[in-house]
C-alpha cells in the first residue's frame, strides 16, 4: 500500500522489557504501526496492555528495548537523553490527565516553558499569548492554575503543548479529570486543533466516548496491536 | 535558559517557600558570619600585639649580664664589650651599641619630690631606643665625657615635680640631693606599649656622671645593658650570632656556658606572630566547620525539594528541558541560598567585629578587628562554592531522573 500521505509514526517490532526483580515484563512484544500526519488515533487497551508504555516510547519519553521507531522522519529509538529531549521540545506536545502545570506560575509563564528550553528569547510572549488565544484563554493569560477550573488548566496544558507547533498531540486521558460536559469541550477543541493545523493528535485513553471521535482505534492487548478498525 | 533568568527563577521558587529557605540561609549566614568574625578578630589581635611589642623596635638586641651558675669567674658587660661590638669586620650587621646602667634615686623640685628609676647611658642611647622628645634633646658625646650635670626627664616625673610637662629647659632639678640641669622633656611611650625601659617615670643621665655620683657600685667602666641596633630587620638572627661570639671571645668563656644574654626583640614579635596566625587559623577553621554544617543544610535542603518536586522536574523534561538546564536550575537555587547567606554573614561577621571592639575598648585592651577585602572575598567565594558543591549531588540526581518515572511519582 501507498500512503497518500507520509508517515508521521512509524514503529517496526517495537519491545519493552522490564526486569522486577527476578521476573522480566514484556510491556510490548514485537508491536509495530504507523500513524499517517494529520490523523486522530485513539490507542485503547486494558491496564497492562502496554499502552502507557507505548505512548512514552511514541512520545520519546522512553526509548524502546529493540525494534525501529521513526518519528517525522528522525530515528528516534536509540537517541541520547538530550536528543529525545530536543524531539520531544520541537515534534511533540503533551496533554496530561492531571494537566501537570506549574502552580506557581502564569498560564503565560507555563506556556511559554517548552519555548524557554527551545531557547526562543524575543517572541516567546507573543508566541504563548497567540498559543492561549487560540485555546480561548486569551484574557487569562495571567492567572495561576489554582485560579482556573479544571477546563481551564487542561486549555493551558493544551496551549502548551501547541506553543512550538508540534508534529504530533499526544493526549494521555485528557477528559480523566474532567466532567463530561468539558470533556466534550476540551475533545472539541482537540479536534479543531487536528482540522484547522493538521496536528496528528493521538488519545491514550479507555473511555470509549473519546475513542469513538477518532477516525481510528488501536487496541492493544499484551503489549500487540489487536486490532485495527477505522 | 541563561544564568541571569535561572537565578531570577531560582528567587521565584525560593521565594515560595520562605519558612524553609529562610532557615537553610541561616546555617550559612551564620557560617560565613563566624568566619569573618573569627578571622577579623584574629588579625584585630596580631595587630594589637604587634604595635605593642614595636615599642621595643624590631631592629634591637638587647644584651645583659646573666652568668651561667657553672661559670667561675664571670665578667660583666663593660664600655669595652661595647666598642668591640661596634666591629665592622666580625660584626658586619651591627650598625651601632648603647650602653646603660641603672639605679634608684630621689628627685625633686622645690618642695616635691618622687622617687625615679635613674639611667646612666651613653649619648646614643635616645636614639638607639626610640626616644622621642618633648622638648629640647638628649645629652650629647661631650657631656658624657665631660661627667656633665645634665639630665633628661621622663614626661609622668615632669609632670609630677612640675604639674606641667613644657618650658621646663633649663630648670634645675636635684637627684639624691645633686643639682642637674633639665636639658629635655621625654614623650610618653604611650600606654600598652612593651618595653624594657620604662622611661615615663626615669631621669637619665650621662653614664659616666651616675657611675661617679649616683651608682657608685660596680667599675668605672661597668655597664648593665647594652642595646645593639641591627643593620636590617632581617639580619637580626647573624647579629645575634656575632655579637655572641665576640663576647664569647673576650669574656674568655667554656665552651657552651655564657655569662651574658643576649635578648632579640624580633624573636618575640615573630613568635607572637606565629600564635597569632595560628590562632586565627585555629579560630577560623572551627567557624569553617559551621560553615560546612550551613552546606551540608543546603544539601539537605535541596534534596527535599528535589524529591518534592520530581513530577515538575518530569513535565520540564517532557516539554524539552535537558540534563544541562535541570541541573542549572537546581544549581541556580543552592548557590542562590549561599549567597544570600553569605552576603547576609559578612555583614553579621562586621556587626559581631564592631560589637567585640566597643566592649574590648571599654575594658581597656582595644582590639579592632580587621575586616579585609580578601576575607569578604574569601567568603564570597567559599559561600558560592558550598552552594555548588552541596548542591550539584541533588541537582544532578534532579537532571539524570527519568522523565517517565518522574511524571509518575505523585
Amino acid at each position: 500500500m501507498t500512503p497518500a500521505t507520509p508517515w508521521v509514526i512509524q514503529a517496526t517490532h517495537l519491545t519493552k522489557t522490564y526486569r522486577m526483580g527476578e521476573v522480566e515484563v514484556h510491556a510490548l512484544n514485537g508491536l509495530s504501526l504507523q500513524i499517517a500526519s494529520g490523523e486522530v488515533v485513539a490507542i485503547m487497551g486494558p491496564s497492562g496492555s502496554g499502552k502507557s508504555t507505548l505512548m512514552n516510547i511514541l512520545g520519546c519519553l522512553d526509548r524502546p528495548s529493540s525494534g525501529e521507531y521513526i518519528l517525522d522522519g528522525e530515528a528516534a529509538a536509540r537517541l541520547r537523553d538530550d536528543q529525545l529531549a530536543s524531539i520531544r521540545n520541537r515534534k511533540i506536545g503533551f496533554v496530561f490527565q492531571s494537566f501537570n502545570l506549574l502552580p506557581r506560575a502564569s498560564a503565560l509563564a507555563n506556556v511559554e516553558l517548552p519555548l524557554r528550553y527551545a531557547g526562543l528569547n524575543g517572541k516567546r510572549k507573543a508566541k504563548a499569548t497567540a498559543a492561549l488565544e487560540a485555546v480561548g484563554l486569551g484574557d487569562r493569560i495571567h492567572h495561576k492554575p489554582t485560579e482556573l477550573s479544571g477546563g481551564q488548566q487542561q486549555r493551558v496544558a493544551i496551549a502548551r503543548a501547541l506553543v512550538n507547533d508540534p508534529a504530533i498531540l499526544m493526549a494521555d486521558e485528557p477528559t480523566g479529570a474532567l466532567d463530561s460536559r468539558t470533556g466534550k469541550e476540551i475533545m472539541d477543541l482537540l479536534l479543531e486543533i487536528n482540522r484547522e493545523r493538521g496536528t496528528t493528535v493521538i488519545l491514550v485513553t479507555h473511555d470509549p466516548n473519546v475513542a469513538a471521535r477518532a477516525r481510528r482505534t488501536i487496541r492493544l492487548r499484551d503489549g500487540q496491536v489487536e486490532e485495527a478498525a477505522s | 535558559m541563561n544564568i541571569f533568568s535561572a537565578l531570577k527563577e531560582a528567587l521565584g521558587s525560593l521565594a515560595a517557600n520562605k519558612l524553609r529557605s529562610s532557615l537553610t540561609i541561616l546555617g550559612i549566614v551564620i557560617g560565613v558570619a563566624a568566619v569573618i568574625a573569627m578571622v577579623s578578630l584574629g588579625r584585630g589581635l596580631q595587630a594589637s600585639i604587634t604595635s605593642q611589642l614595636s615599642g621595643i623596635g624590631t631592629t634591637q638586641l638587647s644584651v645583659f649580664y646573666m652568668p651561667d651558675p657553672e661559670i667561675r669567674n664571670p665578667q660583666p658587660l663593660t664600655t669595652g664589650d661595647m666598642q668591640a661590638l661596634v666591629d665592622p669586620i666580625n660584626a658586619p650587621d651591627v650598625k651601632a651599641v648603647s650602653a646603660s646602667i641603672s639605679g634608684v634615686g630621689l628627685v625633686s623640685f622645690g618642695s616635691k619630690s618622687s622617687s625615679a628609676t635613674i639611667y646612666g647611658t651613653t649619648a646614643n642611647y635616645a636614639e638607639l631606643n626610640n626616644l622621642k622628645f618633648q622638648e629640647g634633646g638628649f645629652f650629647g658625646e661631650e657631656q658624657v665625657l665631660g661627667q656633665s650635670s645634665t639630665v633628661v626627664l621622663g614626661p609622668r616625673l615632669a609632670d609630677l615635680l612640675f604639674n606641667r610637662t613644657k618650658g621646663l629647659v633649663g630648670e634645675m632639678v636635684r637627684i639624691e640631693g645633686q643639682p642637674y640641669r633639665v636639658v629635655g622633656v621625654l614623650q610618653s611611650l604611650g600606654q600598652g606599649s612593651v618595653s624594657f625601659s620604662d622611661t615615663d617615670m626615669a631621669v637619665l643621665v650621662p653614664y659616666t656622671t651616675a657611675r661617679l655620683r649616683l651608682i657608685p657600685q660596680g667599675g668605672r667602666d661597668q655597664v648593665d645593658t647594652l642595646t645593639v641596633q641591627v643593620r636590617d630587620s632581617s639580619r637580626t638572627m647573624q647579629a645575634t650570632e656575632q655579637v655572641k661570639q665576640i663576647l664569647r671571645t673576650r669574656h674568655r668563656t667554656p665552651v657552651g656556658l655564657d655569662d651574658f644574654y643576649v635578648f632579640a626583640s624580633k624573636d618575640i614579635l615573630d613568635a607572637a606572630n606565629s600564635i597569632t596566625s595560628m590562632l586565627t587559623i585555629f579560630l577560623g577553621g572551627i567557624a569553617a566547620i559551621s560553615l560546612l554544617v550551613g552546606g551540608i543544610g543546603i544539601m539537605n535542603i535541596m534534596l527535599v525539594s528535589v524529591t518534592e518536586r520530581t513530577r515538575e522536574i518530569g513535565l520540564r523534561k517532557a516539554v524539552g528541558a535537558r540534563r544541562r538546564d535541570i541541573l542549572v536550575q537546581f544549581l541556580a537555587e543552592s548557590v542562590m541560598l549561599s549567597l544570600l547567606g553569605g552576603g547576609l554573614g559578612i555583614l553579621l561577621g562586621w556587626l559581631i567585629g564592631v560589637a567585640v571592639a566597643v566592649v574590648s575598648e571599654n575594658s581597656g585592651n582595644a582590639i579592632t578587628p580587621i575586616v579585609g577585602i580578601d576575607s569578604i572575598l574569601l567568603a564570597t567565594l567559599s559561600a558560592s562554592a558550598i552552594g555548588i558543591f552541596f548542591g550539584f549531588y541533588p541537582a544532578n540526581r534532579a537532571a539524570t531522573l527519568q522523565p517517565v518515572e518522574a511524571l509518575r511519582s505523585e
